[in-house]
């Protein structure tokens, strides 16, 4: 064994002096150059295979089902314990697929056939699996079968742990978790196809012949496979890379294959810092990615360009200032149409800022109309310039049309159609106002009698 | 004879198994069976922090702490569900997963600081230290139940409305979010008391599996409440002789799988339900019913 061991050749560490130089600057106290990376390279496999698997559990709504997984797999772990007295990995995997898919059936069989709830029946499945796989392996003392590595999994020794393999000297890990990680690649682009469909689409799937729970077992198979290669590495945590990377990728994008490569990027960054904080803080690693997902997850809930809170928020202020910036103008428009006078008229900005709701944003709503040039600002009054006259006169338009088509079309008294079209005004254009003039042909006034202004030039 | 320990450890294991029946049997209703769940992983990084803040070992003070963040934890989930596009299951398996993720850190970082040290075994709160049960444990779990038990007795015909129809309630004039805060704060304190004994990955499966069973016997809502309470009595009960009189088996997990147990049996054997009685030859009234006024139709068409 020692002669294999030196007969082996040390993979080089080409960057040695950066890394160290850097964790120095961090004050993370690396003594093994090779150890940290390989642990680092270990981590980012089983973060990959977890983050790959894991978003197809996300988009199938099966994210419970992962939790649950992760912790009947021991069941399936520790009944081949029991049985074979040996900690061989082939049957281990085997036992784990096995877990896995009796989850899977047991918790579709209670649902279905003894109608109890969804998300009891996963509760009762996976906490009497696990409960089983404790006792069980509470049993097995003195093996390399202990409670402590499946509760904190052992990231922090699993780069220390290196064997001879095919002439290089590789971390013990690698040898379930490369093919984990093959198998999930392999799985995924061999169905591709059929995992988008019945992901998206289960019944469309259906219709056009694909086998859905063919693919949820194969599905559920390959995620038992990769939780069990994982757990020897992050323990029950498992979960938080099955699950947080994906959530977190989902938030950034629509797209299936830009999930698929974000959600990696996030779990590999995860693990790799939560192994640092580890040696930092002297804390467990796989704890700490969880953490680190955690708090990745809340930053791109809040700042996610489209779906995070900030985004959808300024989307919201922007739409209420144009709702806002428009209900001036056209306010302005009507009040110059009954003093029927052709000089443009002046109004205080006070006004301005009442027509447009009087509340905080009412102030930056004005000065944004002036500095478009809709509004001309002559000391504390306001007038329209052109272009705010022609879009005044737009709006107002719509809003009469809209008007004369509610009348047309529903049985509504005439006080009752001012409040939609005030809705409405802000969302029709050009190609709606023709349509609406084809319908009404080409109405001269409003059902209150006032007239409908021309579209400006 | 069993010992005093023995009889210490089954009063707290009883009591527990009954409050979790019936506080359950509102979860399950309700569909938040996993929401016990979230609660207790929310709840470890609460223990830890409670320990790093006050350095005390008192174990009211510290399961205060994780009453703190497992309610939390379930605030966070309702208030995710509005704010961010992903769907209930990834919140509960995010919340969960971090919560558990965060006190795992806290916890090793603790062993690892105060290591020999007044021994701040917290990590005996993830699979539970049952059969080491001390009095202030059960005293907490006895006030535990009969908070439950007071509060749902007080106002069950309330939480009766809410389980069955929300929108009812609501209609009604019932302060229905606060009745679901309250339950929520009912599954928090059951859970909470429940850590020491069975520990956070476990302690869920009280709150579900007894209820699952007494659903198989019952559609009403009072025997079912009941039965659940008698179930998880007896899994507690169970459990724990069985875990003193067969070495080193862990009391925790032994609960569970005599709750699972149960559940299977009351699958299997209960009247209407069960699976025995739906696979016997004896038809059931209901069909009878209809074949035979399916049957006085087709003769009137003809």
């Amino acid at each position: 064994m020692i002669d294999a061991i030196a007969a082996a050749e040390r993979v080089p560490m080409p960057f040695e002096a950066v890394f160290l130089w850097i964790s120095g600057l961090l004050d993370i106290p690396v003594t093994n150059v090779q150890n940290a990376a390989w642990t680092m390279a270990v981590g980012a496999l089983c973060a990959a295979a977890c983050a790959l698997v894991g978003c197809f559990l996300l988009l199938r709504r099966m994210a419970m089902l992962g939790d649950a997984l992760s912790h009947s797999v021991l069941a399936g772990v520790g009944a081949v314990f029991l049985m074979t007295r040996s900690i061989d990995p082939f049957p281990m995997f085997l036992g784990a697929i096995l877990a896995g898919i009796v989850t899977a059936v047991a918790t579709q069989f209670l649902h279905r056939s003894a109608s109890v709830p969804e998300d009891s029946s996963i509760g009762i499945v996976f906490t009497s699996l696990f409960a089983f796989g404790v006792v069980v392996v509470s049993q097995a003392k003195g093996v390399h079968l202990d409670l402590d590595c499946v509760l904190f999994g052992d990231l922090a020794f699993s780069g220390m742990n290196l064997r001879p393999t095919i002439g290089w000297l590789l971390p013990d890990s690698f040898r379930t978790l490369i093919p984990a990680l093959l198998l999930t690649v392999a799985f995924l682009s061999l169905f591709w196809k059929e995992l988008r469909l019945t992901s998206f689409d289960p019944a469309l799937a259906m219709t056009l012949g694909f086998s859905v729970p063919l693919i949820h077992y194969l599905m559920t198979s390959v995620v038992a496979v990769v939780t069990v290669s994982a757990m020897e590495i992050v323990g029950l945590l498992v979960v938080a890379l099955l699950i947080v990377p994906p959530c977190i990728a989902r938030m950034l994008t629509d797209r299936l294959g830009r999930m698929l490569w974000l959600s990696v990027i996030s779990g590999v960054s995860c693990i790799t810092a939560g192994y640092l904080l580890a040696l930092r803080w002297n804390s467990s690693a796989a704890g700490l990615a969880a953490s680190v997902g955690g708090v990745e997850l809340a930053v791109v809930l809040v700042l996610a360009p489209r779906y995070g809170v900030l985004g959808r928020m300024s989307r919201t202020i922007k739409l209420r200032t144009r709702i806002a910036a428009e209900d001036v103008l056209a306010g302005l428009y009507r009040r110059q149409e009954q003093l029927e006078e052709t000089a443009p008229m002046t109004v205080p900005i006070s006004e301005c800022r009442v027509l447009a709701g009087n509340n905080f944003l009412a102030g930056l709503v004005v000065r944004r109309l002036c500095q478009r040039g809709l509004l001309q600002k002559i000391g504390q009054t306001a007038q329209f310039t052109n272009k705010g006259r022609r879009y005044a006169q737009h709006l107002v338009r719509s809003h009469r049309l809209w008007e004369s088509f509610l009348s047309e079309h529903f049985d509504l008294s005439p006080d009752h159609l001012h409040d939609p079209a005030e809705v409405m005004e802000h969302y029709i254009g050009p190609a709606v106002q023709q349509q609406l003039l084809d319908d009404l042909q080409t109405p001269e006034a409003d059902p209150h009698g006032r007239d409908i202004p021309n579209e400006p030039e | 004879m069993p010992s005093s320990q023995t009889l210490l450890v089954l009063t707290g294991t009883i009591l527990l198994g009954m409050a979790a029946g019936l506080v359950g049997t509102f979860a399950y209703l309700r569909r938040r069976a996993l929401a016990g769940d979230v609660i207790a992983h929310c709840a470890l990084p609460g223990l830890c922090l409670a320990f790093l803040l006050t350095e005390s070992r008192t174990i009211s003070v510290l399961l205060g702490g994780a009453l703190l963040t497992g309610l939390l934890g379930a605030c966070l989930i309702s208030v995710l569900r509005r704010v961010s596009r992903l769907r209930e299951d990834a919140i509960l398996g995010t919340v969960l997963s971090v919560a558990y993720g965060g006190g795992i850190a806290l916890t090793r970082s603790i062993q690892n600081t105060w290591r020999n040290e007044r021994g701040a075994d917290l990590e005996s709160f993830i699979i539970g230290r049952a059969a080491t049960m001390l009095r202030d444990d059960v005293i907490q779990i006895a006030v535990a139940a009969v908070f439950s038990g007071l509060v749902i007795v007080l106002i069950f015909k309330e939480l009766k409305l809410l389980s069955f129809d929300e929108q009812f309630c609501r209609v009604q004039g019932w302060p229905a979010t606060c009745l679901d805060l309250l339950l929520m704060l009912l599954t928090g304190i059951t859970v909470i008391a429940g850590l020491p004994a069975v520990g956070v990955l476990l302690t869920a499966a009280l709150l579900i599996v007894p209820v699952a069973a007494a659903r198989f016997w019952t559609d009403r809502l009072s025997v079912m409440m009941i039965t659940a309470a008698a179930f998880g009595a007896v899994s507690g009960a169970v459990g724990t002789l069985l875990s003193a009189h067969v070495n080193d088996l862990p009391t925790g997990p032994l609960i569970v799988l005599t709750a699972t147990a149960l559940f299977v049996l009351s699958w299997l054997l209960a009247p209407n339900r069960g699976w025995l009685w739906n696979r016997s030859p004896s038809p059931d009234p209901s069909t009878i019913h209809e074949s035979r006024s399916s049957a006085g139709r087709q003769e009137q068409t003809e």
